[in-house]
């Protein structure tokens, strides 16, 4: 993702001149190109947060298209009431950019496992938050953030993600993907984990369950229209994202079912606990010891949904 | 410009006027913070009487310079400066800080011309200013950027990293004004934080200071139209100052960060500041 969004922002600070790149001293083999061909555009701000994105903010206030770039927490929890007040509530045409969203720096520790970005960064007015599956809707995102006129947050994975996406998509902010057609459960995915919301369909899909995905690429404003087919048209609707179950994509459908829906849906978070993971890893590693491999969401799925059949079918009786 | 001319009245007026607006407005609103304005009338007043490149009639034109209040508590005082400027009806100062009110009780843009940047939480200001300076030079416009900054909020961290990089970019479009009042949120500045050597930090920091009395109109403007202080550098005005200066009863104490005044503290604030109540 981290490849496909440098050439996507190359193209585009060919194309606009107002684009600008501010990074907080991070980003070492990817940022060099911009700043050697546009270097009028391209800030190191240092390692100073809090400095960079006031600073993002006034250019932005300035008539700029301002991209900031670090890892992990580190552009939007260190300098949170920034994103707040300076961006957001001067609505600034900030874009805030994360590489390593969820456990993609699994094995440097908690300090740098982004796993409550979404949920923090979901609840500030006026912020869009967009979390591309792959390569393909990185490339799209970028493009689409650059043309929304206001604060945008978009995590990235890491480098070397596999396409998900074999054909050009229109990516649109707040319109959800449908990957695959499925009219026994809807599973929606945000960010990197589309390429296992994939591999767990094509396993329901051997075991007869018949999985519609939707790659939900942005959680804030949340793709409503596309929930709510989902539900009506599958009937038990599961979200999945490499980020703390509270407060996420899973939080975010949750309200909306829970406010919308007078009956029951069968509906199933799938996420990491709320609490700080006490081992180290590879993404893969934690991603599957947190029971977010492909195989695990298969079981979980089953399982709520039998739960949810024995249960209907017992009130019939 | 000739020191002490016509203007220079009028800039003594409108320091009077500034003093008088803000009390009245944060009497009727039983608001804080009138020490905070007081601190800083006199800058706000050389600032906007004869500093700022700003239209009242243009409040966005793409070469005014731009005056970011830091201190956003004191905002009181940086709308009654504007609205004595024109840039807004002066009756939206009526309803300041009150149900349904425009004007807040920390700076805010929204919908109120001449205010660039909303604040209100410290150590915002610096770095935004940062910002518009640094593109401002990039971009080879002539605008000057201001910052008005606390001492107070001389504690926060963002503040120092805003100046280390505006040291280094060699801002020189660039002006930080401490209202260094020396009194902060809960006592004097030298028993909370002591900032000392504080000019000596801006400079270590990359800046030229250059230390006058906040209240000596001729000096804030010898200082303000020779700018930058140091050629290529950054200016940081570390303006002394007394917290609650103009009336006698609420010079340099600390309750007057909070007090709002009553109908008798108003009389008298209004007698010695020679105005009607």
């Amino acid at each position: 993702m981290r490849g496909a969004f440098f050439s996507a922002l190359l193209e585009l600070a060919e194309r606009d001149e107002r684009v600008h790149l501010v990074v907080g001293d991070l980003g070492f083999g990817v940022i060099e190109e911009f700043a050697r061909r546009f270097p009028n555009r391209f800030l190191n701000a240092g390692v100073a947060e809090q400095n960079m994105t006031g600073i993002a903010a006034g250019m932005a206030l300035s008539g700029k298209i301002v991209f900031t770039y670090s890892i992990a927490n580190f552009p939007i929890l260190r300098c949170l009431e920034q994103v707040r007040n300076d961006v957001c509530y001067h609505n600034a045409n900030v874009k805030i950019v994360a590489v390593g969203g969820g456990l993609a720096y699994g094995a440097l520790g908690a300090t740098h496992h982004a796993t409550e970005d979404l949920a923090i960064l979901r609840s500030l007015p006026q912020m869009m938050v967009v979390a591309p599956g792959d390569p393909v809707e990185t490339e799209g995102a970028t493009r689409a953030v650059a043309a929304h006129a206001g604060p945008c947050y978009l995590r990235l994975g890491r480098a070397g993600e596999a396409r998900v996406h074999r054909t050009p998509i229109d990516f649109v902010l707040g319109k959800a993907i449908e990957m695959r057609e499925g009219r026994d459960a809807t599973l929606i995915s945000t960010g990197g984990m589309l390429v296992t919301a994939m591999q767990a369909a094509d396993l329901l899909c051997e075991a007869g369950v018949q999985t519609r995905v939707l790659s939900m690429h942005t959680v804030r404003p949340l793709d409503t229209v596309a929930i709510e087919s989902a539900v009506r048209e599958t009937g038990a609707v599961f979200t999945l994202e490499e980020h703390s179950v509270v407060g996420g994509l899973g939080g975010a459908v949750a309200e909306f079912l829970a406010e919308n829906w007078d009956t029951p849906v069968v509906f199933k978070r799938f996420g990491l606990p709320s609490e700080f993971s006490c081992f180290v890893g590879s993404q893969e590693y934690m991603r599957a010891r947190h029971g977010l491999a492909a195989e695990a969401v298969v079981l979980g799925i089953r399982a709520k949904m039998e739960k949810a059949q024995s249960l209907t079918a017992v009130a019939k009786v | 410009m000739t020191a002490m001319s016509l203007g220079c009245e009028e800039t003594v007026a409108l320091a009077k006027k500034i003093r008088v607006q803000t009390a009245r407005m944060i009497h009727r609103a039983k608001s804080s913070h009138l020490g905070s304005a007081y601190s800083m009338a006199d800058l706000l007043a050389v600032l906007y009487g004869r500093i700022l490149r700003i239209d009242p009639k243009n409040p966005e034109g793409a070469e005014r310079d731009r005056f970011v209040l830091s201190k956003g508590h004191a905002c009181a005082a940086l709308y009654a400066v504007l609205a004595e400027r024109g840039f807004f009806p002066k009756e939206w100062l009526e309803d300041f800080y009150q149900d349904g009110a425009k004007l807040a009780g920390h700076a805010t843009h929204v919908g109120v011309p001449g205010v660039e940047v909303s604040t209100g939480s410290l150590g915002h200001g610096l770095p935004i200013a940062c910002g518009m300076a640094l593109t401002g030079k990039r971009d080879g416009r002539g605008y000057r950027v201001f910052a008005m900054l606390s001492d107070g909020e001389c504690d926060e961290g963002s503040t120092w990293e805003a100046a280390m990089f505006a040291g280094h970019h060699r801002l020189d479009n660039l002006i930080a004004i401490v209202d260094y009042n020396k009194i902060q949120s809960l006592g004097k500045v030298k028993d909370v934080l002591d900032l000392e050597p504080f000019a000596e930090k801006w400079s270590a920091f990359g800046w030229g200071v250059r230390e006058i009395d906040g209240h000596d109109l001729v000096q804030i403007e010898e200082t303000l139209e020779n700018l930058p202080a140091v050629a290529n550098k950054p200016t940081c005005v570390v303006a002394h100052t007394v917290k609650g200066k103009g009336v006698s009863f609420m010079e340099n104490k600390v309750l007057w960060h909070y007090r709002s005044p009553d109908r008798e503290e108003m009389s008298k604030a209004m007698a010695e500041l020679g105005a009607e109540e």
